[in-house]
């Protein structure tokens, strides 16, 4: 008997593995694909001629593409309609997740790679030598990135957060010989390694308690066990807790977040932007992928056992959001190195998020309508994002290649000798403020009106309002503050009289770079007035939560 | 991918024109094509394309002049809106790119078209980064208009936005020596004003559902086009009607309609303590009165003045301040009526105490161009006042007249306070562009140097103290008057502002234009004042004379709105507060309170 079971249990295996999940898991094996690919036009020397940068380009248009096709349903169908939404189908036995969620994020960090990889031709880092090594990193990182997107099972997360992790440490170390980039990597490195070893005692109390990873499996435990007894209770906070601990490294979310100044300053601008856009997408992704994996019932409506369980994860959430939002912008503030600036605009950004996280944890389970919208918010918080702050370092890098410096300082009175890359950096910089009509604002806005739908429905307890109206206030204010100093850096660019003795690289391509900066700044201005079709793709993600 | 044009008027045109064409042109400049070198064409380029802003907006107000009244123009006389263009933007928020304009917002846009083209003759002096001045020039153009006549209100903070880089840089970057500091005090105080009238918009988006509205206060606000034919537009009133969830309005009519309800869901919903309407109508005052300004809020005011280039100060006094004065007569009064009630006592409070402020703060003046911006404030004091009365309780009496006569009072101070102050901003720069000093003390004997300007300048100044016979004085009196039944002392202190207002401009004539001879600096450089400046100054003048002597030119495009308006509102009072005193008859129509 035995033989026979383990038979058909492999049978089953395999047949659901090729008929089942490795159809909906082309992307990533593409992108895995790739990074093999990269590897040999290395190794072997018939295929050395061969550029790495094209070749991962390849890969990824193959990756956006088969991502593309699972957002929209059919090849070519280019539209998110009602008939085109992916269902959810649970992968690999159940340690990855295929939903609405995976696939706009796939698709978000695949066309992120595509518009990544020529910036990082454009701008020179890496150079040939490197290249391999860089782009292999990259797309593995961004695999893991994926992967946590889409897991669902404790262990998948650990993995994949590590995956994403790794590479990134060695990418902060990039620039070789350069001391403070060294320094970069090895804070990140023993931070994360800090974060995960948390992280991962975490998972075990969780475990433990709970008698599974399997997060549907684990909400279901939770809804029966939670408030049963006072020790269990304590140790699943404990645990809750310690993964926490691990998201808000990933988020740099406050107090978690002392990494990231230091490594988008040691780091090379083409770094900071993966790390800030790529890096940040995939952990809000898998932020919202825990928070409705632990808070909700994947059988439907019910769990009203999970209701204390949210409000912890709400508490939690909200208040790291408010604090990561009000230290960043205040911390920029004081900042003179601009990758320094932009990293604690990142954190305040990741703040921002973490509001339309709240607003999302507090209607999930009991107005799936709004959970749906505050989540189709941050989807396109999200999409927005991505090019602000890909065009805000791309901007770093072609200025660091003509200035040769990264100082705030050293852009005194650039509007004379390059007005189009200042009017550039006005749209980016003026979006990440958050003001019409640029994309910015639309991002924010919509987080702001799912916190204020969340207010005003009927559904949340008057505790959760009063402290999702507060963290509305906080955002608010907070937008004011953040004025401050993304428009010191357009006053030292304007107002301020040139340097006498400005160093000036004259063989920095300039109509490439231009040609770069524009692509990316372009549709800042076009998203921010015509945002319903961005829109529509955001609100697939949103279906995670109905 | 775009949806059907439904469109109220057939033609996009007239007011997206208005709008959009100085912006357009602004991005033909930004193009490299224009060199830098040319500066005289890209002048000349924007003089004509505020010149034709204006005459199309004239087009607009005043059809006779062109001969018979189209679809597109403006019937002067009626209450309604006009020349509605409606145009679905962000279906999945109801949100509409809905332009219109009745009888408030018509003479505010033909205010604003005007100054632009003023202030784009005025600006020949600028000779720093020509070509970026004007493209920021014709963007803020196109900010002021689009706030004027956006009925949406996601698309009304669009342009409110809108108008904030550009003045920054503009203060920025072509100001005095302090330009840093005011540019950003500026940008700080209107941000903070406007993320608080987000939050606003946002409660009241969440809040309203279209469904509590009738068919007909559906096709009353625009939400249902009325140019439909009747199936058509009963479909559309039933698919609202019908919906299963909440249907959220950015619609500025449907919100007014919302709020106006007897059973008003924005009074229904209890927030710390406040009703939502209370905290809406205060956070979207703060937002407003930021901008007109009033005290305490008033500091970035004389700094932006004093930092920023004449024709920008023109335009910051003649219609940046408007545009706080006219967002709480369109927005917080109509969509926050019970809260308006209420809060009487506060706006009206407000207004006096910047009257006052306002005109001892420019008693105090050496400068000549922050005394102008502080009778600025004291100015905009009566706008407040003349507002805030609108919701009157005198006693146990409500006097309906006594409302509309303070908002016409209002609407009139706005629009002629639009003429004096940007003539009198435009008058200092005259003079500091010659001397390139404004110390009050330094000045006398400019008559006996400049005779046609000082002429101009006394007629202007006069306006600005309220002469009558001239626009200042129409404004100042009916809100003098209509405070009267609200509280007799805060009419009495307006009114005795008037001789602090006398007291401080006379002076400065005095000690400009009299004395015997110039003595300051810079004495050989008092030329006769150029045709150019003439061209500006005479226009100003003229309209502060024509204003004054015929008040009935602007009273006929502002008070059938406001009365309507009010008579709205005063009929919700009587319905809705029942124990509110008791009411006199509405008012007819024709039974406007003047002078």
């Amino acid at each position: 008997m035995q033989p026979m079971e383990l038979g058909s249990l492999v049978a089953g295996t395999i047949d659901d593995t090729l008929r089942v999940s490795l159809p909906l898991f082309r992307a990533e094996a593409a992108l895995a694909a790739t990074v093999v690919l990269v590897l040999l036009c290395r190794m072997l020397p018939v295929l050395r001629w061969l550029d790495s940068g094209l070749v991962a380009l390849g890969g990824v248009a193959f990756a956006f593409w088969y991502a593309w096709c699972d957002a929209t349903g059919l090849p070519l169908s280019g539209w998110p309609g009602a008939d085109a939404v992916p269902g959810r189908q649970e992968l690999f036995g159940g340690l990855l997740v295929f939903d609405a969620l995976t696939a706009i994020i796939r698709l978000l960090l695949t066309g992120f790679l595509l518009l990544y990889i020529p910036f990082t031709k454009v701008s020179g880092i890496p150079d040939r030598e490197d290249g391999a090594d860089f782009y292999t990193l990259v797309l593995g990182a961004a695999l893991g990135m994926c992967l946590m997107a889409s897991a669902n099972h404790l262990l998948m997360v650990f993995m994949a957060v590590e995956m994403a992790s790794v590479p990134s440490y060695a990418l902060a170390g990039m620039l070789k010989g350069r001391k403070a980039s060294s320094e970069a990597a090895l804070k990140y490195a023993v931070y994360g390694a800090g974060a995960a070893g948390v992280m991962l005692y975490g998972i075990s109390l969780l475990a433990g308690v709970l008698g599974t990873c399997h997060l549907p499996s684990m909400a279901a435990e939770l809804s029966r066990v939670v408030g049963a007894d006072q020790g269990t209770t304590m140790v699943l906070v404990l645990g809750g807790l310690m993964v926490a601990v691990g998201l808000a490294f990933k988020l740099s979310a406050v107090p978690f977040h002392f990494w990231c100044p230091d490594v988008f300053e040691g780091a090379a601008a083409e770094v900071g932007a993966f790390l800030s856009v790529a890096s940040k997408a995939a952990a809000v992704a898998l932020v919202v992928r825990l928070a409705f994996g632990l808070g909700t019932l994947a059988a439907g409506p019910g769990g009203e056992g999970l209701a204390d369980v949210r409000f912890f994860m709400l508490v939690v959430v909200a208040l790291m959001a408010a604090a990561t939002c009000t230290l960043g912008n205040l911390a920029a503030y004081g900042q003179t190195n601009m990758k320094r600036m932009l990293a604690y605009s990142t954190i305040a950004h990741a703040g921002y998020l973490m509001m339309g996280v709240a607003a999302a944890v507090a209607m999930m389970g009991v107005a799936p309508g709004q959970a749906r919208d505050a989540v189709s918010a941050l989807a396109f918080y999200l999409g927005t994002y991505l090019f602000m702050n890909l065009a805000a370092f791309a901007i770093v890098a072609v200025l660091r290649n003509r200035l040769r410096s990264e100082e705030i300082s050293a852009y005194a009175g650039l509007v004379r000798s390059s007005p189009g890359l200042v009017v550039a950096t006005a749209v980016v910089l003026v979006s990440l403020i958050g003001l019409p009509p640029l994309a910015g604002f639309v991002g924010k806005f919509l987080v702001f009106s799912s916190l204020a739908q969340a207010i005003s429905s009927g559904a949340a307890s008057p505790a959760v309002r009063s402290l999702l109206l507060a963290l509305l206030v906080v955002g608010g204010v907070n937008t004011v503050i953040s004025l401050f100093y993304y428009l010191r850096v357009l006053k030292v660019m304007t107002f301020d009289p040139p340097p006498a003795d400005r160093f000036i690289d004259a063989n920095a391509p300039v109509w490439l770079s231009g040609g770069l900066v524009a692509a990316l700044a372009l549709p800042i201005v076009v998203l921010g007035v015509f945002w319903s079709g961005l829109y529509a793709f955001a609100q697939l993600a949103g279906r995670i939560a109905s | 991918m775009l949806p059907v044009a439904t469109l109220d008027q057939p033609a996009l045109w007239p007011l997206t024109a208005i709008v959009f064409l100085p912006a357009l042109v602004a991005a033909l400049l930004s193009l490299p094509i224009v060199s830098k070198g040319r500066e005289e064409a890209i002048r000349w380029i924007t003089l004509l394309t505020t010149a034709v802003v204006f005459v199309l907006s004239l087009w607009m107000a005043w059809p006779t002049l062109f001969g018979a009244v189209g679809p597109a123009q403006f019937r002067v006389g009626e209450a309604g809106m006009q020349a509605m263009v409606k145009q679905p933007w962000i279906p999945a928020f109801n949100i509409e790119y809905l332009l219109g304009v009745d009888g408030i917002s018509m003479p505010l846009v033909v205010l604003t078209t005007f100054l632009s083209m003023l202030a784009a003759a005025a600006s020949w002096p600028i000779t720093k980064h020509v070509k970026a001045y004007h493209v920021l020039f014709l963007l803020l153009e196109t900010g002021m208009l689009g706030v004027f006549v956006s009925l949406d209100f996601f698309l009304f903070y669009v342009f409110w936005e809108v108008m904030l880089l550009p003045m920054y840089f503009l203060i920025g970057i072509w100001g005095g020596p302090r330009r840093e500091y005011a540019a950003i005090k500026f940008f700080l105080y209107t941000l903070l004003g406007s993320v608080l009238m987000l939050l606003a918009i946002l409660m009241l988006y969440f809040t309203g559902d279209l469904r509590d509205l009738s068919a007909e206060q559906l096709v009353a606000a625009h939400v249902v086009s009325p140019v439909l034919d009747a199936a058509a537009q009963a479909d559309a009133v039933a698919a609202i009607k019908t919906a299963t969830s909440p249907v959220h309005t950015f619609n500025l009519l449907a919100l007014a309609q919302l709020g106006q309800l007897p059973e008003s869901p924005f009074a229904a919903v209890n927030l710390w303590g406040l009703s939502l309407e209370t905290w809406a109508f205060l956070l979207l005052l703060v937002g407003f009165v930021i901008k007109v300004p009033v005290v305490p809020v008033h500091t970035w005011l004389p700094d932006a003045h004093v930092e920023a280039p004449t024709p920008i100060s023109m335009i910051l006094a003649g219609v940046l301040l408007k545009l706080g004065g006219y967002g709480i007569l369109r927005i917080c009064y109509p969509i926050c009526p019970g809260a308006g009630l209420a809060l009487a006592w506060l706006v009206c409070g407000l207004g006096v105490v910047s009257m006052v402020y306002g005109a001892f703060a420019a008693l105090a003046q050496k400068d000549f161009k922050r005394m102008v911006a502080y009778s600025s404030v004291s100015h905009m004091g009566y706008v407040m006042l003349g507002l805030g009365v609108w919701s009157a309780v005198a006693g146990n009496e409500f006097r309906w007249d006594a409302w509309a006569q303070g908002v016409n009072g209002a609407m009139f101070q706005m629009l002629a306070h639009g003429i004096s102050s940007a003539g009198m901003f435009f008058m200092v720069g005259v003079l500091y562009d010659r001397v390139h000093h404004r110390n009050l003390e330094e000045f006398g004997g400019i008559f006996n140097r400049m005779p046609v300007y000082s002429g101009l300048a006394v007629a202007i100044f006069f306006a600005g103290l309220g002469l009558p016979g001239l626009c200042g004085f129409i404004g100042e009196v009916l809100v003098t008057l209509s405070s009267w039944n609200y509280s007799r002392v805060l009419a009495v202190i307006s009114a005795f502002t008037v001789i602090l207002t006398a007291a401080y401009i006379l002076w400065a004539i005095q000690r400009v234009y009299l004395g015997a001879e110039y003595k300051g600096p810079h004495g050989d450089h008092l030329t006769p004042i150029t045709g150019r400046e003439l061209a500006i100054a005479t226009p100003l003048v003229f309209l502060a004379i024509l204003f004054g002597v015929a008040p009935q030119t602007l009273f006929n495009y502002v008070t059938p709105t406001v009365n309507r308006q009010v008579e709205t509102l005063a009929e919700w009072t009587r319905t809705v507060k029942p124990d509110a005193p008791a009411a006199q008859p509405p008012l007819a129509a024709d039974a406007t309170a003047r002078r």
